[in-house]
């Protein structure tokens, strides 16, 4: 209910003719050569100062990579990267260890402010922390990690989650001070020769969150990162890994913005979960890369493996993503149900509007006895946009008793727009329970009619009636994340009807 | 005095076919209006052209609401001015609670004007008043709009949409249609409610049946898209004994 409420008074206040996140921040960057090679490879690691069974994984991922091809059966199309012409480490200067907020470059924080991100610790400084037992969910604190380009420029409240046993850190630090933790996941849910983008991002990745909660701690707060490119064509790499250790729990949150740009920019990232017996991980995205001009010039290549592995007994893995922006999306956050009983969920809202291509779903992996697995996937498509949902689920011989149901709504939104709908389903036993429902329909121009007959802008009509139609997933988000989710799916939208 | 609503010569086709063809009425503030009609003589084309509806085309005369030109003005204008139309088949909008539309559609209209919006708490307590002289279940409220609604429950909430918005020209077409005597009776008694010196009503319907509880001041035969006859209140009464036969024969 609160996510749909306030929509309206929120789209009023926004400047919807442009991409708002789309300003440059000047500020002078240390850059990688361009092009890649075992030289670009041996240079991030070398500022990033890993030790040398970091820098071996690394160039091992990229031979590998040189080996492979690049996908294609994805319902996309773009012209060749040439991916000798990029650059692969873009870090914000000066580079040296920033220990606390003030030491930022204060550009960067101006950045983050104009983004509406609080890297300041303003809960605490307001001194509005909310008595013990008692939640208020509006003013809830959030420690968030900031990634602007290849590097992670502020974590805050450091201090809180270390009392809690929680260790929330940039994932080049990590790889320093806890390597025997890194050394045992990494690539373990998302193995380097997984598949082109996540091989790449392996050989070259430069930061991201690490997240690793310990035995029975509920993290006392949703975890954030604050993905930003600024740099001019520089992919982002960035590396995520979460681990939920037995019986904890951990909300994670990630958002990203970049500014516009006439040449698109790659942005091929890796997130793997890892949730052991009885834990349970949350995993929230609002994906607002710059989906490029009216005219399709521009933005961004979203091409991202992410994967959660529910390797213990009842743990469970879900997945809530908004996904406004980019040219092209490429993503399947998926679940494997390894542990038994363990549950995977997928909540999705994917818009699409002007030329953005969309090609996004989910992969259920049932291996364990009785896991289920739920996917609720709306798709919005507008302009001359393509918009499909790939998902597979799956129940190998051993998953007796494995359940799913999926729901795959579409609306169409004018008539020059595609929606498509490809799910794979495979049960290699007879106890699998699998059920399918999709649905596709044309925005109702009798409906718009009723709703402008009582006042509203058709812009505003639109805006409630996708509001409405995406209700069931926008309340997975937490309630910070739905208001700007609410905002951003009527900023994409502006323009769609006319 | 300025009439409230006033229509001349109106003449509107949708997809080339010539519906309305030379229509004159005028509506004077805290009258109401009976139009009665055969199927098919344009009543809801007549609803859907003042209120905007994309897809008629107006194809001749003027149309003037509180003396200003009514067919200039973008749909939802003519809505924040005070132009409110009870459709007869109200649409659903699944995932949307009633309330929150009901709010959304205040707040748009008071800022349209100028007004300052309201708070939810303070559309909240508004909204409940008026459904409980309406005999509408607070629940009701939390439900999506008119989604899985009965026949009476979708015309209340039209009502209570009415009331709430507190339009100037009330414009009600066949609102009596899927509703029993009860339901009915509640709704007309919501509409009766709203009766006020500086507004006006057009209530259009097949049947006399309504007009026992909407009681108009003027009642209008409209067949073939013109208005063919204008009378007192007993002229429904005469057009239940008599049927429509002779307007349509009179129109063709």
């Amino acid at each position: 209910m609160a996510a749909v409420q306030e929509t309206i008074e929120q789209v009023r206040g926004i400047d919807v003719d442009q991409y708002r996140y789309g300003f440059e921040t000047l500020i002078e960057s240390d850059k990688a050569p361009k092009g890649l090679s075992e030289e670009t490879v041996k240079f991030i690691s070398e500022k990033k100062n890993e030790p040398a069974w970091m820098l071996q994984w690394r160039l091992e991922a990229y031979r590998r990579w040189l080996t492979m091809t690049e996908p294609t059966w994805a319902r996309v199309d773009y012209p060749r990267i040439d991916f000798q012409d990029l650059y692969y480490y873009a870090a914000p200067k000066p580079k040296k260890t920033v220990s606390s907020l003030d030491e930022i470059d204060p550009e960067i924080l101006k950045t983050y402010e104009k983004l509406g991100i609080p890297l300041r610790e303003v809960a605490m400084l307001e001194g509005v922390e909310p008595k013990p037992g008692e939640e208020d969910p509006a003013r809830r604190k959030i420690a968030v990690d900031a990634v602007f380009d290849s590097v992670s420029v502020a974590t805050t409240f450091k201090a809180e989650l270390k009392k809690a046993g929680v260790i929330f850190m940039p994932i080049s630090e990590a790889i320093r001070e806890h390597p025997e933790l890194v050394q045992k996941y990494l690539g373990s849910v998302v193995p380097t020769s997984d598949n082109f983008y996540a091989t790449l991002n392996s050989a070259v990745f430069s930061d991201g969150s690490f997240v690793y909660v310990p035995p029975g701690v509920r993290c006392p707060m949703e975890l954030s990162t604050y993905f930003r490119i600024n740099e001019r064509n520089t992919g982002q790499f960035e590396r995520t890994l979460i681990i939920a250790d037995k019986g904890a729990y951990v909300s994670y949150l990630e958002g990203c913005t970049a500014p516009q740009r006439d040449e698109n920019q790659l942005h091929a990232a890796v997130v793997e979960l890892v949730a052991l017996d009885d834990a349970e991980i949350k995993y929230s995205t609002v994906q607002n890369w710059y989906p490029g001009n009216s005219e399709g010039k521009g933005g961004i290549y979203n091409f991202v493996t992410k994967r959660g592995d529910c390797r213990g007994a009842n743990s469970k893995i879900s997945w809530t993503q908004v996904e406004t922006g980019s040219a092209i999306t490429w993503k399947y956050p998926s679940c494997i149900l390894r542990g038994d009983n363990s549950r995977g969920e997928f909540y999705s809202i994917a818009i699409s509007n002007g030329y953005q291509q969309v090609d996004s779903g989910t992969k259920m992996i049932h291996l364990g006895k009785n896991t289920t697995s739920r996917i609720i996937s709306k798709g919005i498509a507008a302009g001359k946009s393509q918009n499909t949902y790939r998902g597979l689920v799956t129940a190998h011989r051993k998953a007796l008793g494995a359940r799913n149901f999926t729901a795959c709504d579409s609306l169409l939104i004018g008539d020059k727009c595609g929606a498509h709908t490809v799910p794979y389903i495979e049960a290699k036993n007879s106890s699998a329970t699998f059920e399918h429902e999709a649905t596709t329909s044309k925005i109702s121009e009798d409906v718009l009619f009723y709703c402008i007959q009582r006042g509203l802008s058709q812009e505003e009509a639109v805006g409630l009636v996708v509001n409405g139609f995406v209700k069931d997933v926008l309340q997975q988000l937490p309630m910070e994340f739905a208001v700007e989710a609410q905002k951003l799916i009527s900023i994409s939208l502006e323009g769609s009807v006319g | 005095m300025t009439a409230l609503l006033d229509i001349r010569g109106l003449k509107a086709e949708i997809d080339g076919r010539q519906i309305l063809n030379g229509l004159d009425l005028a509506v004077n503030k805290g009258e109401i209006h009976a139009i009665m009609g055969p199927n098919g003589a344009g009543k809801s084309t007549l609803s859907y052209v003042l209120s905007g509806k994309p897809g008629y085309e107006i194809t001749g005369g003027e149309v003037f609401f509180n003396g200003e030109d009514l067919l200039a003005m973008d749909p939802d204008e003519r809505a924040a001015k005070g132009l409110f139309l009870a459709f007869q088949y109200p649409l659903e909008i699944p995932g949307v609670a009633t309330l929150t539309f009901l709010r959304t559609a205040l707040n748009a209209q008071r800022k349209k004007r100028g007004e300052e919006e309201l708070s939810s708490p303070d559309v909240l307590k508004r909204v409940r008043e008026l459904a409980k002289q309406l005999s509408i279940d607070p629940e009701m409220l939390k439900r999506p709009l008119n989604v899985g609604f009965s026949g009476g429950e979708k015309k209340r909430n039209e009502t209570l949409q009415m009331a709430l918005l507190e339009p100037k020209l009330c414009v009600l077409d066949e609102t009596d249609s899927g509703l029993d005597i009860d339901a009915l009776r509640i709704v007309a008694d919501g509409v009766n409610r709203l009766r006020a010196a500086d507004r006006g009503m057009i209530v259009i319907t097949h049947y006399q049946r309504l007009l026992d509880y909407i009681v108009p001041d003027v009642v209008h035969v409209l067949a073939a898209g013109r208005i063919v006859k204008t009378g007192g209140k007993d002229l429904a009464l005469e057009l239940e004994a008599t049927g429509y036969a002779q307007y349509q024969s009179e129109a063709a």
